[in-house]
């Protein structure tokens, strides 16, 4: 009889463990033989702890299950499915599931993590065996015919990236997955290193094969030390099984990999400071030319890409490049796992083609806010990302149709605001961030996030507002256009549009108490 | 508190410089097993790792002190972090914030005068779906009130 409690961190965090313990101690003091499979998260995160029963009709789900719980869950004979206030049936027909077009996270939440037959069972590594038999130049013109764009935000194509680390002569090519996932708002990196880490681990050895590179890093930030656990694991079987190391599934081409932990640094996601940081030094960010595909680590030519860039490739290599391509709107090809975050009622990983519209996701999907109260403003793409009320929630879910609003989709987190959301604090806030994690190395950055910071204050004091205003705009400029990278280039986005969209809360005043 | 000065601080960091002494790009794994070794990073520590990697004293110090995570100053026994980014925020994060530092007593960063607690901001744990989140040292947690927050900090301030 077998039991899936998740181990995904969320669920953790949410008290899966006590769970787990409740479930193994009920069951043996009931003589009843369980297995308990510690499986990833399906990511429908208002209902962890999910916990889901193997039956003849197939698994059955319960959730937000608590330790608590448990008792009247075997009462109630929840091991054959049986009828409980916590029961939610089959989890691929509740609609939040059945709505997603799962290509990446196809086995996320169903295996066990570090199950390679589980995996096998998915077609695992046949992407894999796929690059090896057509070679790199094909497996390269099919991710570029896949049209895949770079899953951290940029959206730079990967299989021109790839093409680039191909064509350049060197010693040593490397593969540097960043999973420093430190967006506000996201967890598909994390739930895919925790729930499907063999995906990932396939996706940069199909990467290697294609770029004539031997070694992977993948910095995991520290924050995440559930996924820097299953991920080590997960290499260390895969190594056991030679699907890493020597002569790949034998082939001629070897490839092994590390994880590589960050040390709380917002900044080492942006992938010059990445390798930076990855070379033992300060996460500074360095100036492009050279770009790392020509001179990345240790200056030999890189393949940086994002987890879910890599996770993709399975389905890629597996389906084709135009099975892939077959998914989404315009330019933006195949899906995007979007996370719904916030002040949302039914928050959680949602993965579709690109093309859904924002208000589809946050009304539709989401169920609008856990506090009953109306959505007040969205920010999409992270602490650098735009704030949008609801007065565009036309706006499609597309790299370009965002850029044209004013905006970004950046790693595809969907934070939620209600009425009680006060916008000249979350433009303080990101100028706040901004100073905070700021790397330091160029001066609109550095010093820019403190003075937005100053000037928004005296904007609430009531010090010329107007004129406060107006010299908000211009900082922002300067920031936008003098950055070094994305850090400082992008905070305008969510101090502008706050502004812009939300021009009341600007015009607020403390009270004279206050002063 | 005082179980970490009576190692022998430089004997203990040789032998962690030594499970690296292949490792390219070294000094930020060094820097974390060190930490997690003594609590912190012992000043006398950190010449030790200049002169392993032949790197200078600076360098070192200037990438433990880049990094949030690395401390130079021994923390208290347990450390509160607690989740001040944007979706933590949506939920009520901010007033969660405030209420831990008032009764503690203490600013971000900051250990209680008895050693017990540290209490740290952290931006984002990637559990932005059920915020506000933070973390008991290694343990996440989720859906914060200040009901479980005060539970937290009567237990860890014990």
């Amino acid at each position: 009889m077998r039991v899936f409690v998740p181990k995904d961190a969320a669920a953790i965090a949410l008290g899966a463990e006590d769970v787990a313990a409740a479930v193994q101690e009920t069951a043996e003091a009931r003589g009843i033989a369980v297995d308990i499979v510690r499986n990833g998260s399906r990511g429908m995160f208002w209902l962890e702890p999910m916990i889901e029963a193997e039956t003849p009709q197939g698994r059955i789900a319960y959730g937000p299950v608590e330790a608590h719980d448990v008792t009247s869950l075997f009462d109630a004979g929840f091991l054959d499915g049986g009828s409980h206030p916590l029961r939610i049936g089959k989890p691929e027909e509740h609609p939040f599931l059945k709505r997603q077009t799962r290509l990446v996270f196809e086995r996320c939440g169903i295996t066990d993590p570090l199950c390679l037959n589980d995996y096998r069972a998915y077609k695992g590594f046949e992407g894999l065996k796929r690059a090896i038999e057509m070679g790199p130049a094909a497996t390269i013109d099919d991710v570029i015919l896949s049209g895949l764009r770079g899953r951290g935000g940029a959206g730079f194509p990967t299989g021109i990236k790839w093409r680039t680390v191909a064509e350049t002569v060197a010693p040593q090519k490397y593969i540097v997955c960043n999973a420093d996932e430190g967006d506000s708002g996201t967890f598909a990196d994390r739930m895919i290193m925790e729930g499907d880490p063999y995906c990932l681990i396939e996706g940069m050895a199909i990467a290697a094969v294609a770029t004539g590179a031997t070694q992977g890093y993948i910095y995991i930030r520290s924050e995440y030390p559930h996924a820097v656990s299953t991920m080590s694991e997960a290499i260390v079987c895969a190594r056991r099984e030679g699907l890493l190391g020597e002569r790949l599934l034998g082939s001629g081409h070897s490839f092994d990999m590390e994880v590589r932990v960050g040390a709380g640094a917002y900044i080492c996601g942006e992938e010059t400071s990445l390798l930076e940081s990855l070379e033992g030094k300060r996460g500074e960010v360095r100036a492009k030319p050279p770009l790392p595909a020509h001179k990345g680590l240790f200056a030999q030519p890189t393949v940086v890409n994002n987890v879910l860039s890599l996770a993709s490739l399975h389905f890629i290599l597996v389906e084709g490049g135009k099975a892939y391509r077959d998914y989404g709107m315009g330019r933006s090809r195949g899906t995007k796992p979007i996370q719904l975050a916030g002040n949302i009622k039914h928050g959680g990983l949602f993965e579709t083609a690109f093309g859904i519209t924002l208000g589809e996701l946050v009304d539709d999907i989401g169920g609008g806010t856990a506090s009953g109260r109306p959505v007040r403003a969205v920010q999409v793409g992270g602490p650098l990302g735009a704030y949008f009320p609801p007065a565009l929630f036309d706006t499609h879910f597309d790299y370009e149709a965002f850029t044209e609003r004013g905006g970004l989709i950046g790693h595809g987190g969907v934070v939620v605001f209600d009425d009680t959301v006060d916008l000249w604090e979350q433009a303080r806030f990101a100028f706040e961030f901004c100073a905070f994690e700021s790397c330091g190395k160029c001066t609109p950055c550095r010093i820019g996030a403190v003075r937005g910071v100053e000037t928004l204050d005296k904007v609430r004091a009531g010090i010329n507002p107007a004129a406060n205003l107006a010299l908000i705009d211009e900082l922002c400029e300067a920031m936008k256009f003098g950055s070094l990278c994305a850090l400082g280039g992008f905070v305008p986005y969510p101090v502008t549009s706050a502004i812009k969209y939300f021009p009341e809360d600007f015009a607020r005043r403390l009270p004279a108490a206050a002063e | 508190m005082g179980g970490y000065v009576t190692k022998d601080v430089v004997a203990t960091a040789r032998s962690v410089l030594e499970r690296h002494s292949t490792q390219e790009g070294a000094l930020l794994p060094i820097l974390r097993d060190l930490q997690d070794e003594f609590g912190y990073l012992p000043e006398p520590v950190l010449p030790l790792v200049a002169d392993t990697l032949n790197i200078s004293r600076a360098e070192v110090y200037g990438v433990a002190t880049f990094y949030h995570d690395f401390h130079l100053e021994p923390r208290g026994e347990h450390t509160i972090t607690l989740c001040r980014a944007e979706a933590c925020q949506s939920v009520g994060g901010v007033a969660l914030a405030e209420r831990a530092k008032a009764r503690l007593g203490l600013d971000w960063g900051e250990t209680s005068a008895d050693g017990r607690v540290t209490l740290e901001q952290t931006f984002c744990l990637g559990l932005c779906a059920c915020g506000p989140a933070g973390m008991i040292d290694e343990k996440p947690v989720a859906r914060l009130t200040p009901q479980k927050l005060d539970a937290i900090m009567a237990e860890v301030g014990e």
